[in-house]
């Protein structure tokens, strides 16, 4: 009889899960980890990756229009989306197969099925019921099954799923959420997409890129509403030169099916009601928490608006219980459940550890142009009462951004006037989604604007215009 | 009325730039935030929006012109059943300041004003020095905001990665009240005010010693207590002593008398026995009372006016020393404070009290004469703002009305906190406890 005693288990296996289960064995704990369906969640199966493998096609195939740009020549520029999606899914594949050997590695135990808490200090690990959406990696090899388990510490890291508007159900057919837009059996000559936050953006630039019409509809009266809106306004006006077409202030009222494919009908703030038609609609209206089916009402364990209710360490109200990762409330990115899981294990561990700052984490979206951004926006940075010195630097006047010819976009860095604090730091443009740690990093380490600007920039990068922008916010801007 | 479209600033610095291209012309409609032209400066390129609606009556400046002062008026927007004979554009031109009072900027909204003001924000703030020359280590945000703050780093403590002082430790010292600099009075010298709040670190106590001449003990929460309060008591209150002789004779033969009245149960064990101590807190109590101004504690906002005197007792007990507390002692009879001083001591020494029993009290007393200390100056001990130092009784030759007599008598030490209890107050407080001791009587109605 196998050993089926645990110090930590961990139900869920994305980015959050994986993650805690590692620093869980690192930290000398037994440690095991129950997944349903697939080593690495939605994030490697079905969002992050696999998305960022779509969009580098796009990417590309985008580059091979506009060779002519810069003195090449390409002709009978064309995709096939079959090899398209293979690539992407032969990405998340890789990255799958490398989650069971990192668990391997740190010997962690697979459990494979579903986990259920079937009272405290003990998993049930049952067949699973969830249909696979297809198609699906192969399970890891040497897990442990069905059954039940016993450990001190169960941590829940279920991850979410997206959210259904009734009357909209996505069919999987013409009405898609991420899981089907991700393998699309042609690509679609028109398309709606409804939301846009990080994934309905993401989804609009991959497939206008390969050639859809694309509209975006949008409840807020900005784009990419968590973004700061002259950011989020400028990424609009980017796209809006693409050809995607925005409808804000407005909402997807009734959908209708037919042969022609799906009738939107949008109704703007001021009451006017409009009929759209296109062959597919994407529906990216956010996600909502996967807590059911976990015994967690059992338990009696707090929820609030489907997420599970945690402290800065991940504990739930019952003791030996804790939830991490989107289960336990927004923002659901992947970064911030690997920090939580990171956290609430470490204080499990007896650590002198901090709760995570939540004002710290930074969010990228893919779309091109891309946007990142860390920390307050403007407005919020005027709600919070902070006397501010907002700094900007167009990429029009950066050298390296020239010679890549993408001269569009905007570095905007926020400061708190009385301390010098950075408080905020917005980008769009080429590449920002990887400059922007760059402020993150500073913002941690509690540096001011005084750091910043005795901080050597490499030349000629991209990243001299978060300097410029820095000196911009005090006056000193060097380079417009 | 027309609106005026001025040439924009693309950076605090520009003055002019080159009108690359206008993307409409004269008589299209155009709403806030439409693109209607592009700027050049020597490295950028810049797009200009409209901020109104209307429709373009009349382009001013030409596409390709170069050299376009900021301001200079380059078109004028109409709005709505407005002609284009409403239009001035006197004075105005490709290279002529705009003379128009309705600028209209037109985007991109241009960079902050420049701040010069902001040097103290902006002068660099060195990183300090712990006392033994060792860098504190500390973010550049909690340095700034100590400074801004006036609080000394060296006497706070870090809770980021190796110690480092971060933001919220600022914050925490900041809501405590703690780490305050010493103000840097003028007078102080120099050396006084740049002295370290720490002592010695334990490398360089222990390099003075031969490595087998001690043995460590570590210190228990006890220790750390007493050593932690002290510092912060002498480091923070500013003491000041009074002193005064108090006769015992009467105090003590009304103790015996009281005693020797005390009934006794079956097992002969009297119902009290009071000490003189007993006494001595019933007398500070009461003196609080009677000079309610100095039964207070200080805090920065106000002064704590407290309406009772719980006075807590100085215990010593092995490895070090807590003060359970009487409360409301001025209400309560001798023989009460005495069982009750009886039960809590018993227990202070088993370390057995419960945090509200020796947690809070408005004052203390520290008697060591059964210990034959003739007179010492005791450390108040916060929140409290005064203690009482209490020495031996003992026979004096004392002077009355110009004759040598004998007496007992005892020499008690009041330590008060100078920011809430000045020296008459304390000197008042020695008067009332004084004429408590000498008639004893007081002490019992």
């Amino acid at each position: 009889m196998a050993d089926t005693n645990y110090d930590v288990i961990i139900i869920g296996s994305g980015p959050g899960g994986y993650v805690t289960a590692i620093r869980s064995a690192q930290l000398g704990f037994k440690t095991a980890i129950v997944e349903r369906e697939h080593m690495g969640g939605i994030c490697l199966n079905w969002g992050c990756i696999p998305t960022k493998a779509l969009l580098r096609s796009a990417e590309i195939y985008h580059y091979m229009q506009h060779a002519k740009d810069y003195g090449l020549s390409a002709e009978k520029i064309s995709f096939d989306p079959a090899a398209v999606v293979k690539r992407s899914r032969g990405v998340s594949g890789q990255l799958n197969g490398g989650i069971g050997f990192l668990m391997k590695k740190n010997k962690v135990d697979i459990l494979w099925g579903e986990g259920r808490i079937s009272k405290a200090g003990e998993v049930t690990v049952s067949k699973t019921s969830k249909k696979a959406m297809e198609p699906q990696h192969p399970a890891p090899k040497g897990t442990k099954g069905e059954g039940v388990y016993k450990a001190k510490h169960i941590i829940v890291a279920t991850g979410a799923r997206p959210r259904v508007i009734p009357g909209i159900e996505p069919d999987g057919k013409d009405i898609w959420t991420y899981f089907e837009a991700m393998v699309p059996p042609a690509m679609p000559k028109s398309l709606i997409v409804m939301g846009s936050g990080a994934i309905g953006i993401e989804f609009a630039s991959f497939y206008k890129t390969m050639g859809a019409d694309v509209t975006v509809i949008e409840m807020m009266s900005n784009i990419m509403p968590v973004e700061d809106p002259e950011i989020s306004g400028m990424a609009k006006k980017m796209m809006e030169k693409q050809g995607i077409k925005f409808l804000l202030e407005a909402k997807v009222s009734a959908v209708k099916k037919g042969a022609g494919g799906v009738t939107a009908t949008v109704e703007t703030k001021d009451g006017k009601k409009q009929d759209l038609t296109s062959e597919k609609m994407i529906s990216a209206v956010g996600v909502v928490g996967n807590i059911e089916n976990l015994g967690l009402e059992d338990l009696g364990i707090k929820t609030d608006r489907g997420c599970v209710v945690i402290d800065g360490f991940g504990r739930t109200n019952v003791p030996g219980v804790y939830a991490i990762g989107d289960v336990a409330g927004p923002p659901m990115l992947a970064h911030k459940a690997e920090h939580e899981g990171v956290v609430c294990v470490e204080k499990i561990a007896g650590k002198d550890v901090h709760a995570m700052d939540k004002s710290m984490i930074p969010g990228c979206t893919y779309c091109n142009p891309q946007v990142a951004s860390v920390g307050l926006t403007e407005p919020k940075a005027k709600e919070a009462g902070y006397d501010i010195k907002v700094g900007r630097f167009p990429f029009m006047g950066n050298g390296k951004a020239i010679a890549l010819g993408e001269p569009e976009g905007l570095i905007k860095t926020i400061f708190d006037a009385k301390t010098g604090q950075l408080l905020g730091a917005h980008m769009v443009g080429a590449e920002v989604t990887e400059l922007i740690q760059g402020y993150v990093v500073a913002m941690n380490l509690e540096t001011t604007e005084e750091d910043l600007m005795h901080t050597v920039f490499p030349h000629p990068t991209l990243s001299e215009m978060m300097k410029e922008s820095v000196l911009d916010a005090y006056g000193r801007v060097l380079n417009m | 009325m027309p609106i005026n479209i001025t040439m924009p600033a693309l950076s605090p610095t520009m003055e002019e730039g080159n009108l690359a291209k206008w993307l409409v012309k004269e008589g299209d409609k155009v709403s806030a935030g439409d693109v209607i032209a592009e700027i050049e400066t020597d490295k950028a390129t810049m797009e200009v929006e409209a901020v109104d609606e209307g429709t373009v009556g009349k382009i001013v400046v030409p596409e390709g012109s170069e050299g376009v002062k900021v301001n200079a008026l380059i078109a004028v927007l109409l709005e709505d059943g407005e002609d284009a004979g409403a239009i001035d554009t006197s004075g105005s031109g490709a290279s002529a300041p705009a003379a128009s009072a309705e600028k209209v900027p037109a985007v991109p909204e241009s960079a902050p004003a420049i701040e010069v003001g902001a040097k103290a924000v902006t002068d660099p703030v060195p990183a300090p020095k712990a006392g033994d020359g060792s860098r504190i280590l500390s973010s550049p945000l909690a340095r700034r905001l100590a400074q801004l703050n006036g609080l000394d780093l060296k006497s706070l403590s870090g809770s980021g990665p190796h110690g480092r002082i971060v933001k919220r430790d600022i914050e925490a010292a900041l809501a405590a009240g703690t780490g305050k600099s010493a103000p840097a009075a003028a007078e102080a010298p120099k050396a006084a005010a740049a002295a370290p709040a720490v002592g010695q670190s334990a490398d360089q106590v222990l390099k003075l010693f031969d490595e087998d001449s001690y043995e460590l003990v570590p210190h228990d929460g006890m220790r750390k207590t007493i050593a932690k309060r002290l510092t912060e008591s002498k480091q923070t209150i500013p003491h000041f002593y009074v002193t005064v002789d108090c006769e015992l004779d009467a105090l003590l033969a009304l103790r015996s008398q009281l005693n020797d009245a005390a009934s006794k149960d079956k097992d002969g064990k009297p119902a009290y026995k009071l000490s003189v101590n007993d006494m001595i807190i019933k007398a500070l109590a009461l003196s609080l009372r009677d000079v309610p101004d100095a039964n207070v504690s200080w805090t920065d906002d106000n002064m704590v006016m407290h309406k009772h005197a719980d006075v807590g007792v100085a215990v010593s007990i092995p490895g070090g020393l807590i003060t359970p507390i009487i409360r409301r002692a001025e209400e309560k009879p001798l023989s009460l404070i005495s069982n009750q001083m009886k039960d809590l001591g018993k227990r202070a020494k088993e370390r057995k009290l419960k945090p509200e029993e020796y947690q809070g009290g408005t004052t203390a007393v520290s008697n060591m004469g059964m210990m034959g200390v003739k007179n010492f100056a005791a450390v108040v001990n916060p929140p409290h703002a005064t203690i009482l130092a209490v020495g031996a009784g003992e026979q004096r030759a004392v002077v009355k009305d110009g004759e040598l007599s004998v007496a007992t008598v005892m020499s008690v030490t009041l330590s008060t906190d100078h920011r809430c209890v000045d020296g008459a107050l304390g000197a008042a407080v020695l008067g009332a406890f004084k004429g408590y001791i000498e008639n004893p009587m007081s002490l019992l109605v």
